[in-house]
């Protein structure tokens, strides 16, 4: 096989370029570098020389194409020599496709009013196709309470499983961890004042009331928020959500209403866990600590917390279900028609939820504070 | 004329279901190859194969000279240099334009201008029946038809000697089905191009294919050219070319 290469050759008014071996993509641009090197003023005449050249591809094709153009529109002759006629094939195929790529008008620097009302609007338009996702699902709750046998108990039942019974685990050593860090550094503080007693009161309110509750749904959206946007935003693109529309199964009875039921029945029950396992955290710390016996703890606890905290702590629960659930499936339903739209949308998601879940928090707070509860 | 691809006492297993067992094949360069079969006879497990994607559990394949149980990973690299691949879909990159798509390969493997890439990608464009005017589109932004046009384009970019095509008129209009058929003729003619493909499109195969292998019951029931293929007495081929003639 011979080594490819090009050999230029010039004299006072004629240029000859002979290339030899494969003559590939991977050998023009450093042909090019050649030619344009050369000498080219007073040049009449080009000979271009394939007849030792083995293969030639479309590239190559092109590149010598080029270079006709190029000579032809300085009025320089120029001669093509191959004895191999699929080579003038290749490069008639060339010549026959040759076209230019409309360049694309590079798109008018806005300035930041044009920017900041663009921004503006995209996301009014974002919270108008929110709304119509809740009217949507507000109508199929009200027809499912109308013909309540339609209930799609055995995709509840499944979504209750994925999406809260294989988070107990998690949920519960991440309850845990906060009661015990919680617990810690207060402990400290408290030690200063000989206050130790006083955290059982800290504790059983600060984490039935608001820890255990943040801290389960923000691991809820985090694991199943971003999992319902995962879902749903596939089977949009594989157009499985299509096909279940054209056979007549409506996806919010199938998919939507079952998983924010789910949720939100287990909110509660995943909360209440995390009661369990934040107090317990803390009384271990109590324990090693402060020297407060478990006894001690637990007869102090149900002296001073008020029952009223651990049901506002339960209730918050639905609403942080709805919330995380609603907000996962109406990303997953938005997705549009490429896989990257489902990274976006799923970050987003697991964004905006944990956002209203903190926004809903912030609300009851101020409602139950105002009621005296 | 010497095989590109060879292929020896294939077995495939999928958990407990055999897909091939001792299927042989040998396809020559400069040949376009047919590959079909019912649904599930595991073409595109045997296409998948040849490219490096699955992993086959035993016999051997040989491609352009390489044995693909014991190639190394630098071997591999050139080996997937010197191919190109159609998917049944597409699959085009979502986040590059088509243009890009095109590109990705001579950006990636060459050290060519961008001009130079350009008139590339534009000559690609233009080859595969694209306008000009699609390559900004992103492949969420047009049809199924295009989005193939796209990817033949793609596999073309680097000029490979070795194509493999996963039913590649499949989604085409009638049309721009035999328009495909003509480009694969030109294209081994011009470039010396062997190819592979599976296909279930009738015209396609009795216009473009020199040699098929028909794969039923886990091997090879035929293999040649298509002169002969209605004497065969399989099923497959009894009511695929009989009842479709």
């Amino acid at each position: 096989m011979t080594t490819p290469l090009l050999k230029i050759e010039q004299s006072s008014s004629s240029l000859s370029l002979y290339f030899y071996g494969d003559f590939t993509l991977y050998f023009v641009s450093k042909y090019e570098a050649q030619i344009k090197s050369a000498n080219f003023d007073n040049i009449q005449n080009i000979e271009i020389n394939l007849d030792n050249v083995t293969y030639l591809d479309t590239a190559a094709a092109i590149f010598i194409n080029l270079i006709i153009e190029k000579v032809d529109n300085k009025n320089i002759k120029y001669r093509i020599n191959s004895v191999n006629i699929e080579f003038l094939d290749t490069l008639a195929l060339t010549q026959k496709y040759k076209s230019n790529i409309i360049t694309q008008d590079a798109k008018k620097e806005q300035g930041y009013r044009y920017k900041l009302g663009e921004y503006f609007y995209e996301n009014i338009l974002g919270l108008f196709a929110f709304m119509a996702f809740l009217g949507k699902l507000f109508a199929t709750k009200i027809h499912f309470i109308k013909n309540f046998k339609q209930i799609r108990f055995k995709e509840i039942f499944f979504e209750m499983n994925e999406s809260a019974i294989k988070a107990i685990g998690i949920v519960s050593l991440t309850s845990f961890l906060i009661g015990l860090v919680v617990a810690y550094q207060s402990a400290y503080q408290l030690k200063l004042y000989g206050a130790n007693i006083f955290i059982v009161d800290m504790l059983g309110i600060s984490i039935l009331r608001e820890l255990a509750p943040v801290i389960t749904a923000i691991v809820i959206a985090g694991r199943s928020g971003s999992a319902f946007t995962a879902q749903i935003g596939a089977m949009k693109i594989t157009e499985e959500l299509d096909a279940m529309r054209t056979m007549g199964f409506d996806p919010y009875m199938f998919l939507v209403l079952p998983r924010i039921l789910a949720l939100m029945i287990t909110m509660p029950i995943l909360i209440f866990l995390a009661d369990i396992m934040g107090i317990f955290g803390g009384m271990i710390v109590a324990n090693i600590d402060l020297g407060i016996t478990s006894e001690m703890f637990l007869s102090r606890f149900t002296e001073v917390v008020d029952i009223k905290h651990f049901y506002i702590g339960i209730l918050k629960g639905p609403f942080f279900a709805f919330l995380i659930a609603s907000i996962g499936i109406y990303r997953g339903l938005i997705v549009k028609d490429d896989t990257q739209s489902i990274g976006f949308n799923t970050t987003k998601s697991v964004v905006e939820s944990i956002f209203a879940v903190i926004v809903c928090d912030a609300l009851f707070s101020i409602v139950f504070t105002n009621l005296g509860i | 004329m010497n095989s590109i691809i060879k292929v020896n006492q294939l077995r495939t297993v999928f958990d407990e279901r055999v897909v091939h067992a001792g299927l042989n094949l040998d396809i020559k360069q400069g040949e376009i190859y047919g590959l079909l079969g019912p649904s599930g006879c595991g073409k595109t497990t045997l296409l998948r194969e040849m490219v490096l994607l699955q992993k086959f559990h035993g016999g051997e394949i040989n491609i352009l000279g390489y044995n693909l149980s014991t190639i190394n990973q630098k071997d591999s690299q050139a080996l997937r240099g010197q191919w190109g691949v159609l998917f049944q879909a597409g699959a085009l990159f979502s986040s590059l334009s088509i243009a890009e798509n095109i590109a990705l390969g001579l950006v990636e493997y060459s050290d060519l201008s961008k001009n130079m890439i350009d008139e590339i990608v534009a000559f690609k464009i233009n080859l595969v029946g694209l306008k000009p005017a699609d390559a900004h589109l992103f492949p969420s932004q047009i049809s199924g038809g295009m989005k193939k046009k796209a990817a033949l384009a793609r596999a073309l970019a680097l000029d490979p000697k070795l194509l493999f095509l996963d039913e590649p008129t499949s989604g085409l209009d009638p049309i721009s089905a035999r328009e495909f058929d003509a480009l694969i003729l030109k294209l081994r003619e011009l470039l010396g191009l062997s190819i592979v493909m599976v296909s279930h499109d009738l015209r396609s195969i009795y216009d473009t294919l020199d040699r098929i292998a028909v794969i039923d019951d886990k091997k090879i029931v035929y293999e040649g050219n298509l002169d002969n293929i209605r004497d065969d007495t399989s099923e497959f081929i009894q009511t695929f070319f009989k009842a479709n003639s």
